[in-house]
């Protein structure tokens, strides 16, 4: 056998949700992937290598679908790829503990007619539940070779990769794609017996629907996978209708799906087909497995009697969503801390570089703006990591299906699923992988929805403007039972907004819940590293180049236009550095100078400007300019505060600054900046995620501006009915 | 009757499943076609249910297994 010199194929590797399928993904590609999007949908999907010899396998993770339609995204994406870009092999990733449901998908794929393998994952449930499986038997009554694997332990994974190569091999050496899995093969004990003819392989759909099918083939050009085209033109498959060449083949295409809609009776023709399919599997399965046991309950339903209990649900679920704040923060911090270190001292050493004084817009730009800017961003890597490897560990385990149901009895009341509580909760990390993880959601309007009342759901950056003001202005017994009250305010309004939008915007019946309940499953740490690796490097990559352009932008808002120099009290002095500006006293002009040129910015003429529609808030133009700094990134708030008082840099520890504050506004102020900095507009990485996966900019616009406006009339609320109450002294 | 009124832990054969042409193609998919014997796993009364269809369970919504005539 003679291959030419790195010969490049693409294995596409398909199957239902929860078979297991990305678990062998990364067992054939390792961490050699990368994540994209289908154009024009946001379906996530991946793609890796296998090198094989000089054979390279382009490997690609198609969406896990449960059937071929044309329903959602996801079904849509995966069968374009499979009949556009004609993948050189499939691989079908199949639950071992619950054929049935997963072959359903194998006998379409089998109609598409491309070099099929089939994998039996997880195994060692099925062992587990008493049932044997003839694998032979299965690999000769459908035709392909079948290989049984346990992924989370890498069981089968050489046999699957040398099943790929033979595979592939018959295609370098012989015949096309089609005839491969017909034939018999020369290798592995599984590869199909040369006596199982097509017709065996595939579902019979009886007399009237395979007389129309045959009809509907002799309509299209000769391809691959006809048999697969002519079920779903039966079906009135706007899609594939689309792909016929002539109008005149798309009419009697028409008719003939008309034909068999009104021949086929009541009984929608989609249902009996399913029915026929079912019927084929039932009957494959009655012969090649066998049910020694009924096994008792197993483990996993044990679980579920508590995890899932009409009463202790509820509490079980919020202690695992408390272990994981509590976890995420308490492990994370330290290692801020260090980042944080890290980037204060890369900023005195690129200061350093301007010993001979003198403020250079260069090194201000360096430190002030793009050390400071990707900091921002790169402080939060810990527990964004952290956060989504317990994600990644709940979604693993199988646990996110049990919170959904736990909380689709609230979520209903807001008409929304159990599903969309997903989203919200990583929220409390970051918005913008929130926003990304509402992919999850079936339905766009469920997706919009809770897009739009994210924001409101604290995120991790809005915690240093309540470490900085809470201690400020509440004494020690009130600190805790603030912060609770801003984060329940947040999430009270997010559930309400949904409510809302789906009153108004959003009207309609609610979409139907169904969602499968996978097994428990134990996860690998491989596999959950990949994971958490996976969507913490799209984190940084989307929010990353969008902060830094942020970052730059609002250091020239606030570092231009100057102030001449004679409104300079003292010139020419370096800028301080945080030892300095603590320790304070005779440097105290510097800072001063600092607040000159900032009200004399872009930003602090803003805040100026904006002060009569603040005015009623409680604020002033400091507080406007500190809140124009964070829309770059939340915790940009603090910094800005720290310029505006001529306190030098701070951060939310920061004693000097709390003082000043102390002396300025009154505690109801305190909360009014809190409650607007959690309401009012989201950072500019949040608009520009909401814009890129609304697919259009009107959505993030009305995000921003619904938000902005829904926190100044909540805080005009508050700060006016406070002082009306008397809570306006110091 | 509709599904909602199973008890837990009894066994049904779904005759009719009303709703859209989109939610029975779905429900197919998955397993779920008149003639398919479930076992009610959970139905605590409300919120949703928990199924079982061809040893995979499935979580439905209220709203939808009113829908599922079941006898």
């Amino acid at each position: 056998m003679k291959h030419t010199l790195n010969r490049t194929l693409t294995v596409a590797v398909a199957g239902n949700p929860n078979s297991g399928k990305t678990t062998i993904f990364n067992n054939l590609t390792g961490s050699r992937q990368k994540v994209g999007n289908y154009p024009g949908v946001t379906v996530e999907y991946k793609e890796g290598t296998l090198k094989q010899g000089d054979l390279v396998l382009r490997m690609i993770d198609l969406p896990g679908t449960y059937s071929l339609t044309a329903y959602s995204d996801e079904e849509l994406v995966a069968r374009d790829f499979l009949l556009v870009k004609q993948p050189d092999v499939v691989i079908d990733v199949v639950d071992a503990g619950n054929l049935e449901r997963n072959l359903f998908l194998a006998t379409e794929l089998l109609e598409m007619d491309l070099p099929l393998i089939l994998v039996l994952n997880m195994t060692d449930m099925a062992d587990q539940r008493g049932v044997t499986i003839d694998y032979r038997g299965l690999a000769e009554r459908l035709g392909v070779p079948v290989v049984p694997a346990v992924g989370n332990r890498g069981v089968g994974m050489s046999e699957l990769v040398e099943t790929i190569s033979l595979v592939t091999a018959h295609i370098a050496t012989q015949q096309g794609p089609a005839k491969v899995c017909r034939q018999a093969g020369p290798g592995p004990s599984f590869f199909a017996s040369p006596e199982s003819s097509r017709d065996q392989c595939l579902v019979n759909f009886g007399a009237p629907i395979e007389g129309y099918l045959a009809r509907m083939e002799q309509l299209l050009p000769p391809a691959p996978g006809n048999r697969w085209r002519a079920l779903k033109l039966l079906q009135g498959d706007a899609q594939v209708l689309e792909k016929l060449d002539s109008a005149s083949s798309r009419q009697a295409a028409i008719g003939l799906a008309e034909a068999a809609a009104s021949d086929c009776g009541q009984d929608e023709l989609e249902t009996q087909l399913a029915g026929f399919r079912y019927q084929f599997i039932e009957k494959l399965c009655a012969q090649i497995t066998r049910t020694s046991s009924q096994g008792g309950s197993i483990l996993s339903d044990r679980i579920d009697r508590v995890a899932m209990h009409p009463f202790w649900g509820v509490p079980i679920f919020l202690l695992l969503m408390f272990l994981v704040f509590t976890l995420t923060f308490s492990l994370g911090n330290p290692l801020m801390n260090q980042i944080d270190l890290a980037f204060g001292w890369l900023g005195g050493f690129v200061n350093g570089l301007w010993n001979n004084g003198g403020d250079s817009p260069l090194r201000s730009l360096l430190v002030d703006g793009i050390i400071r800017g990707v900091g921002g961003v790169v402080v939060f890597l810990p527990n964004i990591l952290l956060l989504f490897l317990a994600i990644a560990v709940l979604e693993g385990t199988g646990y996110i299906a049990r919170a959904a149901f736990v909380m689709d009895r609230f979520m209903s009341k807001v008409g929304l699923h159990g599903k969309s509580f997903i989203p919200l909760l990583i929220g409390f990390g970051c918005t913008v992988p929130a926003i990304m993880a509402t992919r999850t959601l079936e339905t766009r309007r469920d997706r919009l929805i809770t897009m739009m009342v994210l924001p409101l759901i604290s995120c991790g950056a809005r915690l240093p403007i309540y470490a900085l003001l809470i201690p400020a202005f509440f004494p020690a017994r009130l600190q805790g039972p603030v912060l609770w009250v801003i984060y329940v305010t947040g999430i009270v309004l997010a559930l309400l907004g949904a409510r809302l939008l789906r009153a108004t915007v959003f009207r309609g019946e609610t979409t139907p819940f169904v969602m499968e309940l996978p097994p428990y499953h134990l996860p690998t740490l491989g596999s959950l590293l990949t994971q958490m690796w996976i969507r913490a490097r799209l984190y940084v990559q989307k929010a990353g180049t969008v902060i830094l352009g942020a970052a730059i932008i609002m250091w020239f808002l606030t570092y231009y236009p100057k102030p001449p120099v004679d409104n300079l009290a003292a010139a020419g002095t370096n800028p301080p550095t945080v030892s300095e500006a603590v320790i304070g006293g005779n440097h105290l002009d510097v800072h001063e100078q600092q607040a000159e040129e900032l009200s004399y910015s872009i930003a602090g003429r803003a805040g100026l400007l904006l002060e009569p529609v603040l005015r009623p808030l409680g604020f002033d133009w400091r507080i406007g300019t500190a809140l124009i700094g964070a829309l770059a990134a939340k915790e940009v708030f603090v910094a800005q505060m720290g310029i505006v008082f001529a306190v030098g840099e701070v951060d939310e520890t920061s004693e000097h600054l709390r003082t000043r504050l102390q002396e300025q506004y009154s505690p109801l102020v305190g909360f009014c900046i809190m409650l607007f900095a959690l309401i009012s507009t989201p950072c500019l990485a949040t608009f520009a995620i909401t814009r890129q996966e609304s697919g259009r900019i009107a959505w993030a616009l009305a995000q921003a501006w619904g938000l902005t406006l829904l926190a100044w009339v909540l805080t005009f609320i508050v700060y006016q009915g406070g002082l009306l109450l008397g809570l306006g002294g110091f | 009757m509709p599904l909602t009124m199973a008890q837990e832990g009894q066994r049904v054969v779904v005759n009719m499943i009303g709703g859209g042409h989109q939610l029975r193609s779905r429900l197919a998919a998955l397993g779920l076609l008149p003639g398919t014997e479930l076992e009610i796993v959970q139905n605590s009364g409300h919120g949703p249910f928990v199924v079982k269809v061809r040893s995979s369970r499935l979580i439905i919504g209220r709203g939808m297994a009113s829908r599922i005539e079941v006898t």
